[in-house]
């Protein structure tokens, strides 16, 4: 199975049935077999805490729900975290699909991807950087199943060891 | 001048069918909360500009339960784009009430663009929520949600209302107010402490 392959049954196999994202080039197998998908909902949203919210709302109306986006989508949604999803103990699913690193042309991209994981870390969010095939569904499995569990977020970043990165960055490096 | 806190109040009492009711942070939700508590409310405390995506997302996880989403102007300037959204979705059981005062009241008074030249009505219309439409006064207010609000949507209410602050109470606790929500929509996993 391909990543994303793993990633959406690890989703269906926890019953997540709502899914809210902001297109992504990286994301695109996973946000095409969601949209396939006739157990989910599916929602593209204009931004990305537009996308957290509709997930929350999701949620808190019994559906389980994941919101996808890349990491410069991931920086404007602080707010949303901050003062809605962290506070209110939301078990928000996550999937950021990391730019920024090995082999990102756009220096807009590698800025703002730092602020990722500190951002994170600040608001004591559980993350995971998923690298390989290996223990993809383990990492995802274990990790959506304690989000419901202990009812608190969880964020997996979608490195490009496991994705091959933006396939947009082809011809564009020196 | 409408009253947010009077048009509220006429709100909730028209609710029979334990409709989901997002109220904006701020004024939106003290005026919500004046208006008598209901377990299906939820009280925003921050995330502004959320509370459409939020009532957007209950409203597809229970497409059976009419959901309302209170807003204010300075908020849906905020997140203008889940208007287009909504309009694209079509959700037939969500309503949207916006409460536009042109300013942003809470901070100080400060103008809003819908006191200048932005006609949110005509941004939603445009946005794709084609029953969008001015409160013109209470009555055709009362008449507006004389209806059944899990069907018929989208909509898109707009009022002007004056420059008075929200009148009640705010809930600070955030786990509550969600536990509550949940309660509410019969969505609660939490066990009865015995």
């Amino acid at each position: 199975m391909t990543w994303s392959e793993i990633i959406l049954a690890a989703l269906k196999e926890n019953s997540v049935r709502f899914a809210a994202y902001v297109p992504d080039n990286i994301l695109t197998p996973l946000i095409a077999g969601v949209a396939a998908d006739s157990d989910f909902i599916c929602v593209g949203a204009t931004r990305e805490d537009e996308a957290v919210g509709a997930a929350t709302g999701a949620y808190m109306a019994g559906l389980r729900a994941v919101a996808m986006m890349q990491t410069s989508g991931f920086a404007l949604i602080a707010n949303a975290l901050g003062s809605l999803v962290v506070p209110f103990q939301i078990p928000a699913i996550l999937i950021v699909s990391e730019r920024g690193i090995m082999g990102e042309f756009n220096i807009g991209q590698t800025l703002v991807a730092r602020t990722m994981r500190p951002t994170l870390d600040a608001l004591g969010i559980m993350h995971h950087t998923l690298t390989d095939l290996s223990t993809l569904h383990f990492i995802l499995d274990r990790s959506i199943k304690q989000a419901f569990t202990t009812r608190a977020p969880v964020v997996f970043i979608l490195s490009p060891l496991l994705s091959g990165g933006n396939p947009a960055a082809h011809g564009q490096l020196m | 001048m409408l009253s947010r806190t009077t048009l509220t109040r006429r709100l909730v009492q028209r609710l029979t069918n334990e409709e989901a009711v997002v109220a904006g942070l701020g004024n939106t939700n003290f005026d919500l909360i004046a208006a008598g508590h209901r377990l299906q409310n939820f009280y925003m405390l921050g995330s502004m500009g959320l509370a459409c995506p939020i009532a957007l997302g209950v409203a597809l996880a229970q497409p059976n339960r009419g959901v309302i989403a209170l807003e204010g102007d300075g908020s849906i300037l905020m997140a203008l784009g889940c208007l287009a959204t909504i309009g694209n979705v079509q959700p037939r059981n969500l309503t949207i009430i916006i409460w536009d005062n042109g300013m942003y009241q809470i901070t100080g008074k400060q103008a809003a663009a819908t006191g200048g030249a932005t006609d949110i009505v005509a941004v939603a219309q445009g946005a794709g929520i084609e029953q969008s439409e001015w409160v013109r006064d209470e009555t055709h207010f009362d008449t507006l949600i004389d209806r059944r609000f899990e069907e018929g949507g989208p909509r898109l209410l707009a009022a002007k209302i004056g420059d008075q602050p929200g009148q009640g109470l705010p809930m600070r606790d955030p786990v509550l107010i969600r536990e509550n929500f949940m309660r509410g929509l019969g969505t609660s996993h939490s066990r009865e402490l015995g």
